[in-house]
């Protein structure tokens, strides 16, 4: 069986002006969005306050519930149905700072008993973090990722390119530029963000096409789902951390298989044009950059599915990102390193072996 | 067969059967007597989110700890100082790290300096802030000092608290320290969170204090409280229409906890309630006994974690080293009262500071919707690779069902913890795991089309997509291996079951695939690939 013919030969790279806008529309409506909304939508393990998932065992209202906490100062909570429809569950969040936070689901418990019936109420899950280990957490997730992105951006760079010293020259710049943002006291997407733009412009300065356009394909991928969650109003927790790293890695596998295929495909095809070479290869390994993700997808769609209301939200984020991935890995990294290239050859001509195809 | 193939092949075989054996505890109910003897009986664990229980994080307020140690040097310096007939205004706490203290005669100050030195050498002497220089001293703890209290602190209650814990009755309960100040307790399959909580948190200091009958009440309710007095509450009837009893008390406990051998709960029979009955060890009996006896008809108060709970009238020298805690205790509570007596006070009060609760029927849900989602979706991905592949695809299935089976194994074999998001990163290793096979099938059918045989297409499709899925595969698992670093509970779970399929999936899509693919060429002389 073949879903793409072996001899597909469609032109990614002329549609690439297209797709950047694309992109560039995503990624500027994300950036709008999470403005507007005054930054991401922190759930209780950053922003610290409780959460209790209950389940009645009839229809109750959000209303209801609200008015059940009135007693104990809390009806203004936010109250929203959760798992599957049909079944009276909710999720009751608190994020008051100014109140004792342990003991309060207690509390809430108590009031719900007295309101519903002790019988009629099931508290089935709680989750109650502190400010201080709010704090902690987001930490924590901020130098998961700040680590995970220093590693993979010596990886790639060293292996796309052979050029080891130059990546841990990237490496030492990073961690020096992340730790001076961060000694300012800046507020974690802030110093992302500065680790993102050091990230390219010291691609730029050394002239790492590749791994700028892994990197590039890498961060696109992590804001449009970040967008997609501003969107569905979905809360960023710990596992949505972890789920944005393992787009990030599979970002960024995608984006070596294609990569890979350029560089064999140029080493031995040097006298045609490059935009030629990185379409060709693009359409070679279109079949398995699809066939994986088809795979991928569909488990995944699966666990969304069925996986149930705790991990709706994971899944929620690996979908929208191996999406993601897959479309930018064909239409955005590829893209990203023939323009940089072509600006390297255009201005000055650094690139030996560049020069040679006009020769 | 070649040599080198049926090498190649028992190796598959030992590493399976190895997987198989690792795997034999967590599925079989019951294991046969000889099995723990000679092979592995570690089970894979389940998280709290998957077994229901609840997670605490407590912050041990060792501050105070560190305050309750200079409050007790207060007690001794006084008796040095009494002893060494040093004449002072004033001794107290002052702060957290220090403690002032005022003389009468500017010429004591030599002799305290000496003896701070000799008998309290945790303390350095310095001119006190107020105004006359000589006459005013602070004694400061040392930062040392301090640092081993509050260390002390948070290792004693790790201590007490798993003394509770353990005589409140959980399997399995995981408690230890975490970063300066902090505990974490885990605590799996617990039906009651709230009992637990209760159990773990209560700072349990049994008090025992005399009533300062001398002092009025009222005017120390008005602010005159007498040095070495404080007034303390007692708390009587329902919830709703709680009252609060005022005492006024001497500050100083008289006994405390600490002399306590044993606390159980007995059953008043004239009204069938239940109380804890105390029993003191010899030098609390002894302690018990004098005080009683020098103070017969006054009133003796019960302090628990600064709550009066009753306040008897002495009626004669209680000698036997007993004591009762009476109250509208439900059987429950008392039971309760009674181990955190038993275990001993917490050497400072804990502060929750974060709580993780998963009740049973949800965690049971999210398994079995976890494993549902697993199955279908497996069950999906083995079919399309047959119908794509045809025979390539059904050793890219068996690569695929091999791979859950070493994931499975390996979170036996490291003891580790399998949590929701750990049974997502299963199913995201099927969807990725084949990846390694698609890249290899992928040029195989390239090679093939460009008229190689079929033992050459085989060769070479290997070798050229081997460099790529290496590549893609550390990348992934730079980003499991940092979560792995960073992350915490559920978290560390999904990284575990990711790192694992990673690796495995190297083993089972190339070389697995391969060696079948070898034997069906060289062995078979298997004409045409079917791919």
């Amino acid at each position: 069986m073949q879903f793409i013919k072996p001899d597909i030969n469609i032109n990614f790279i002329g549609q690439r002006k297209i797709a950047l806008f694309l992109s560039g529309a995503l990624i500027l409506l994300t950036i709008l969005l999470l403005l507007f909304r005054g930054g991401p939508n922190y759930g209780v393990d950053f922003a610290g306050g409780v959460l209790i998932q209950v389940r009645f065992n009839h229809q109750v209202t959000p209303g209801e519930i609200r008015e059940a906490l009135r007693p104990i100062g809390m009806q203004d909570s936010i109250v929203q149905a959760f798992g599957e429809k049909g079944k009276s569950e909710y999720l009751i969040r608190v994020s008051k700072s100014n109140i004792e936070l342990s003991g309060l689901s207690e509390e809430v418990k108590k009031s719900l008993n007295s309101m519903f019936g002790e019988a009629n109420v099931e508290i089935r899950r709680v989750e109650m973090v502190g400010p201080k280990v709010g704090k902690d957490l987001r930490e924590k997730a901020l130098f998961a990722i700040f680590y995970a992105l220093l590693f993979m951006v010596i990886y790639i760079s060293g292996r796309f390119e052979y050029k080891w010293t130059m990546s841990i020259i990237m490496a030492a710049s990073l961690a020096f530029g992340v730790y001076i943002i961060s000694a300012i006291g800046m507020s974690i997407i802030w110093i992302i963000a500065a680790a993102l733009l050091i990230t390219i412009g010291l691609c730029w300065a050394l002239r790492l096409e590749y791994a700028l356009g892994a990197i590039v394909a890498l961060f696109h991928d992590v804001i449009i789902t970040m967008g997609a969650f501003a969107l569905t109003n979905r809360e960023i927790t710990l596992s949505i951390v972890a789920a944005l790293l393992t787009i990030v890695g599979y970002s960024l596998n995608d984006t070596i298989v294609v990569f890979d295929r350029i560089r064999e495909n140029y080493r031995r095809q040097r006298n045609r044009d490059f935009a030629e070479v990185i379409n060709h290869s693009i359409n070679e390994t279109l079949s398995r950059t699809l066939l994986t993700s088809a795979t991928t997808l569909t488990v995944v769609a699966f666990l969304f599915i069925l996986g149930g209301g705790v991990i709706h939200d994971f899944a929620f984020a690996l979908l929208v990102g191996i999406l993601v991935g897959t479309y930018s890995s064909i239409y955005i990294a590829s893209p990203v390193l023939l323009i940089w290239s072509g600006q390297v050859s255009k201005g000055g001509g650094v690139r030996t072996n560049r020069r040679k195809k006009g020769s | 067969m070649s040599k080198k193939l049926q090498w190649r092949g028992l190796f598959i075989l030992i590493v399976v059967a190895v997987a198989l054996i690792y795997l034999t505890p967590s599925l079989s109910k019951t294991l046969p007597s000889w099995w723990p003897n000679i092979l592995p009986e570690e089970k894979i664990h389940l998280g709290l989110d998957l077994k229901g229980g609840i997670h605490l994080v407590l912050e041990v307020q060792t501050q105070r700890a560190v305050e309750s140690h200079l409050e007790r040097m207060i007690e001794d310096i006084k008796y040095s100082l009494r002893k060494a007939k040093i004449r002072y205004q004033a001794l107290e706490r002052i702060g957290s790290d220090r403690i002032g203290l005022t003389l009468i005669r500017a010429e004591d100050r030599k002799t305290v300096e000496e003896m701070v030195e000799k008998d309290f050498s945790d303390l350095s002497v310095e001119p006190g802030s107020f105004s006359n220089i000589d006459l005013n001293l602070e004694l400061i703890l040392s930062q040392n000092a301090q640092q081993h209290i509050k260390k002390m602190a948070v290792d004693q209650a790790v201590e007490t608290i798993t003394n509770r814990i353990d005589q409140f009755g959980v399997a399995e309960p995981d408690i230890r320290p975490q970063g300066m100040d902090r505990i974490l307790v885990q605590l799996p399959g617990i039906k009651d969170p709230k009992r637990a909580i209760d159990i773990i948190g209560k700072t349990a200091l049994l008090e025992f204090k005399l009533v300062d009958e001398d002092n009025s009440l009222e005017e120390a309710l008005k602010g005159n409280i007498p040095s070495g007095d404080e007034i303390l509450y007692q708390t009587k009837g329902e919830a709703g229409s709680k009252r609060k009893i005022p005492f006024l008390l001497k500050k100083r406990a008289v006994i405390t906890g600490e002399y306590l051998t044993d606390a159980r709960v007995q059953i008043d029979s004239r009204y069938n309630e239940p109380y804890v009955s105390l029993s003191f060890d010899s030098r609390g009996a002894r302690l018990f006994g004098q005080i009683t006896g020098a103070n017969i008809k006054k009133r003796l108060a019960i302090v628990l974690d600064g709550v009066v709970n009753s306040a008897p009238v002495i009626q004669d020298k209680i000698t036997g080293g007993r004591a009762q805690i009476t109250g509208r205790f439900t059987m429950e509570e008392s039971r309760d009262l009674a181990i955190v007596l038993r275990a001993g006070a917490l050497p400072a009060p804990v502060k929750i500071i974060e709580e993780r609760t998963v009740g049973p029927s949800l965690g049971k849900d999210s398994i079995n919707k976890g494993l549902k989602s697993m199955i279908i979706g497996g069950i999906v991905v083995i079919l399309f690779m047959f119908f794509y592949y045809k025979f390539a695809g059904l050793l890219a299935d068996l690569a695929l069902s091999l791979n859950i089976l070493f994931i499975a194994a390996g979170l036996a074999f490291f003891g580790a913890t399998l949590t929701l998001p750990g049974i997502a990163g299963i199913i995201l290793i099927i969807g990725m795991a084949v990846d390694a096979n698609v890249l290899i099938f992928e040029r195989i059918r390239e090679e093939i089309r460009l008229g190689k045989t079929p033992r050459a297409a085989v060769d070479s499709g290997y070798s050229k997509a081997l460099v790529t899925i290496l590549d893609a595969n550390i990348t992934t698992l730079i980003a499991a291996l940092v979560l792995f670093q960073f992350g915490t509970g559920p978290v560390k779970g999904f990284a575990v079951t990711l790192s694992i399929g990673i690796i495995a999936s190297l083993f089972t899509a190339i070389f697995i695939t391969r060696v079948i693919f070898d034997y069906f060429i060289i062995e078979r002389g298997m004409k045409k690939v079917s791919i």
